[in-house]
């Protein structure tokens, strides 16, 4: 790996700035909590955000959203054999609770991620096979070429197959049956702070792995993380204000001015990997809280109507203050697949909405259930409310049901809204993963967040090839042409990308990360 | 009748008319403890102005702030006393992040806060004083239950059993009904996690009457048990149930704002004062400090001005339980 010399220097350094900063606490907040520290069965962004402290992964985002070897230090495609990835295992590396890492742990991770429990396995879907070639390699085949395969492990955490089978965990948590178990409260990874203790819902407290296997390679100036979920936007803020906690992940948009102007704090802004949309079951036959007993969201004038009413640049300037990016397509600018021409955002008209609304025949408007989370993105229950009285203005009464986000995705995940708001980012930068998630039949393994209804052979088949094709240019067409059959139906109501702002103690060194995962490994203290 | 009779007959002999019942109850010692206090003169004015207010919202509030067609987002964040450029409403109170004018909402929201209020210590009332009545007066098992429950409900912070009891009858119903039916769920929450205190009162006033004289002259006479219950003991056990009542309903207003503030009362589409102020609470520190300010001070001095005349007819009605 790396040159003696080099390593030394790093050692020395190391240890030099593990003294200088042996006793640095550091207290985070933001508005939720990790669902679960089961790694493998919820794919959402605040329980990642806990999982990276704890676990690994073999290929991870660092704080500029590269691409960086994690408990993987090489990966390529097999020679002559373009369906099979091999990656390398890093050597000497140990579970925090003293289990070494093999190649078999890796691949029993794997495997466990693709369980049907599992969240995550929408990403692993091109796998036939995951094998263990020796003790350090590992090999994943695929069904089909899969050039993007190694996006898709970024929040693919490794755990200990000894541990998961000494406490019964071999399959993931089934979260929407709301099932308990072993691993939900207890964590063993390899990454580079340790679960002291957990209260879930009220304070995580992590201490650093000294023996963590990148201790010389990053800052690791934390020596302890205390992690205290705060629903109540003033609340968290105020708790910066007062010194209380040091890093708020999630400034509320009120309160940036606020906190900027504040003596001994700063804040960090930056674009957020994820866009908010309204998502509408078009598929039942009939709606479960409509007072219709037909499905008005069938209709692709209602839908066009709801956009069309749905004034996302005026909930930019009054909900978010500036602090989003209007959207006409649910992918964030960084993503593969992205066209600035998709994205414009319609002219508000809610003259015209009315007309499709009455050649669709609901000229007297119809009532609906707009579910929403109150706690999981920026302003998401305000977002909601602002739709329910532009819906108003064309006869749609709507019923808002705000609540927390762990209610809201259980219930979601059971298919039990009509119409509701979600957020999705993007990890592996292409448009595959949101066809693959949000557009492609709600099957057994693809479209597992397809809550529309929605399915259309081309859309699936496109959806497919483009996880296979390895030519780039033939690719690109696929997915530009997927996004023009989805643009077209109006398959969702995009509102905007979210912008991201951290705030903190104004003496540390910490830049926001696009995927608002912060990796604490990287954290500096100025001195 | 008699004061007609006098403005008519002017040279008439003085004689002393009977006095009327207003005059009878000017005269009387709740008046007279009224008239000396000027802190419950002044509780009830603001009650009767909220009241009012509360009552006559729909004609008083430029705005209904439940009727999502007339909130101009456009609008949002206007400071008090300030006319909006785009709409060109006026904003007394200011508005809110949806445009939603504060002082609209606030008489709206009082609405509700007092619906609930009320209903929620009517529902208590009924429901204690029956099982009070019925536990008292029968004794033995019934007794013996009833108290029990209520003993092991009074364990419990009411808070905390409205919260229990609000989710609970939200599970049983379909999720079409949860928005309409979100302020009955509310009382019957607040109600039933309040009736303990009726029932304890009521059994022990019944405990009291069952055994005087009256009451067992009732029984020699052979009336039933049910016109004994209702027709000879209610009448007496009441005045104790009016005063926890009165005192009950700030609690009840209290309750209900807890619950809203807590986020599982009035949806923020149907907002009551405790709505109000977890929406405000939001803008603390970034300077829309009407949004969280306005329905604050209308919480407080409703519960305030309630509480007061609650206090006061406690000791007025029932001076031993000063």
């Amino acid at each position: 790996m790396l040159p003696k010399k080099t390593l030394l220097a790093t050692a020395v350094i190391g240890a030099m700035l593990a003294t200088a900063a042996n006793a640095e606490t550091l207290r985070w907040t933001r508005s939720a909590d990790s669902l679960t520290m089961d790694p493998h069965s919820q794919n959402e962004g605040p329980t990642h955000s806990v999982n990276h402290q704890i676990f690994d992964t073999l290929i991870y985002q660092d704080m500029d959203v590269e691409y960086q070897p994690g408990l993987a230090t090489e990966w390529s495609v097999k020679e002559d054999e373009p369906t099979v990835w091999v990656f390398k295992i890093r050597e000497g590396v140990t579970f925090h609770e003293g289990q070494s890492l093999t190649a078999d742990d890796v691949v029993f991770s794997i495997n466990r991620a693709r369980h049907e429990n599992s969240d995550m396995r929408g990403l692993l879907t091109s796998i036939a096979e995951v094998r263990a070639v020796d003790d350090y390699t590992v090999e994943v085949e695929t069904s089909e070429p899969n050039p993007l395969l190694p996006n898709n492990f970024t929040n693919l955490f490794i755990m200990s197959r000894e541990w998961a089978e000494e406490h019964g965990v071999e399959e993931p948590q089934n979260y929407a049956a709301g099932e308990e178990t072993y691993a939900v409260r207890n964590a063993n990874g390899t990454g580079p702070f340790r679960v002291e203790s957990r209260e879930p819902d009220v304070r995580t407290v992590f201490v650093r792995n000294d023996d963590y296997w990148g201790i010389d390679h990053y800052p690791m100036e934390i020596s302890r993380l205390v992690f205290t979920p705060i629903e109540s936007a003033s609340t968290r803020v105020a708790a910066l204000l007062s010194g209380e906690v040091d890093f708020l992940q999630e400034t509320p948009v009120q309160d940036i001015e606020r906190l900027a102007e504040a003596d001994g704090i700063k804040n960090e802004q930056g674009a957020e990997n994820r866009t908010i949309f309204l998502g509408m079951d078009m598929g039942s036959a009939e709606l479960r809280t409509a007072d219709t007993d037909d499905n008005p969201f069938a209709d692709r004038r209602v839908r066009e109507a709801i956009n069309l009413a749905v004034d996302a640049n005026t909930i930019q300037r009054a909900v978010m203050r500036g602090n989003s990016q209007p959207a006409g397509m649910i992918a964030p600018p960084f993503v593969n697949g992205y066209s600035e021409e998709m994205d414009e955002v319609l002219e508000a008209d809610t003259a015209r909405a009315q007309e499709l609304m009455e050649e669709a025949g609901y000229g007297d408007g119809f009532r609906v259930t707009l579910n929403c989370p109150n706690d999981r993105y920026v302003n998401d229950e305000q977002i909601c409310q602002a739709v329910v009285s532009m819906l108003a203005r064309i006869g749609i009464t709507v019923d808002l049901e705000a609540q927390t986000r762990s209610l809201h995705f259980a219930e979601l995940a059971r298919e039990e809204y009509d119409f509701y708001l979600l957020g999705w980012g993007v990890p592996t930068m292409d448009s595959e993963y949101i066809f693959n998630y949000l557009y492609h039949t709600k099957d057994g393994d693809r479209g597992s967040w397809n809550f529309t209804g929605y399915s259309d052979e081309r859309i699936d088949e496109l959806t497919v090839a483009m996880g296979q094709e390895i030519d780039e240019e033939a690719r690109n067409e696929m997915i530009a042409e997927a996004w023009e059959i989805v643009h077209d139906e109006i398959l969702y109501i995009p509102i905007h990308h979210q912008m991201l702002t951290w705030s903190m103690r104004d003496d540390i060194d910490f830049q926001v990360q696009s995927e608002n995962t912060p990796h604490f490994k990287y954290l500096k203290f100025n001195q | 009748m008699s004061q007609d009779v006098q403005t008519r007959n002017d040279t008439a002999p003085v004689v002393p008319p009977k006095p009327s019942k207003w005059r009878t109850f000017l005269d009387s010692d709740i008046v007279y403890s009224w008239k000396r206090q000027p802190v419950v003169i002044l509780a009830t004015l603001v009650t009767l102005v909220m009241f009012a207010a509360a009552l006559f919202a729909p004609w008083i509030a430029p705005q209904n702030p439940f009727d999502p067609r007339q909130l101009e987002l456009i609008d949002a964040f206007a400071p008090p006393m300030t006319t909006s450029d785009f709409t060109g409403n006026f904003y007394l109170l200011g508005s809110d992040s949806q445009g939603r004018d504060v002082f609209s909402a606030i008489l709206y929201g009082s609405r509700i806060s007092l619906l609930v209020g009320f209903a929620a210590v009517i529902f208590a009332l009924v429901l204690g004083t029956a099982l009070g009545l019925l536990a008292g007066f029968r004794g033995g098992w019934r007794d013996a239950l009833i108290m029990r429950i209520a003993d092991v409900q009074l364990t419990f912070p009411s808070i905390l059993m409205a919260l229990l009891i609000f989710g609970v009858i939200r599970g049983f119903l379909p999720r079409s009904m949860h928005a309409e039916v979100a302020i009955i769920v509310l009382i019957i929450a607040i109600g039933l996690s309040d009736w303990v205190q009726y029932a304890r009162a009521v059994r022990g006033a019944t405990m009291v009457e069952k055994s005087k004289e009256y009451v067992q002259a009732a029984r020699v006479i052979g009336l039933p048990a049910r016109k004994i219950l209702f027709q000879h003991i209610l009448p007496n056990v009441l005045r104790p149930v009016l005063v926890i009542g009165t005192i009950g309903l700030a609690l009840a207003i209290i309750a209900e704002a807890t619950l809203s503030f807590l986020g599982v009362g009035m949806p923020a589409t149907q907002p009551s004062l405790g709505t109000l102020i977890r929406v405000g609470q939001d803008y603390m520190f970034s300077g829309e400090w009407w949004i969280l300010l306005f329905p604050g001070m209308a919480l407080l001095l409703l519960a305030l001005s309630v509480n007061l005349l609650g206090d006061w007819l406690r000791d007025v009605l029932n001076p031993k339980l000063r």
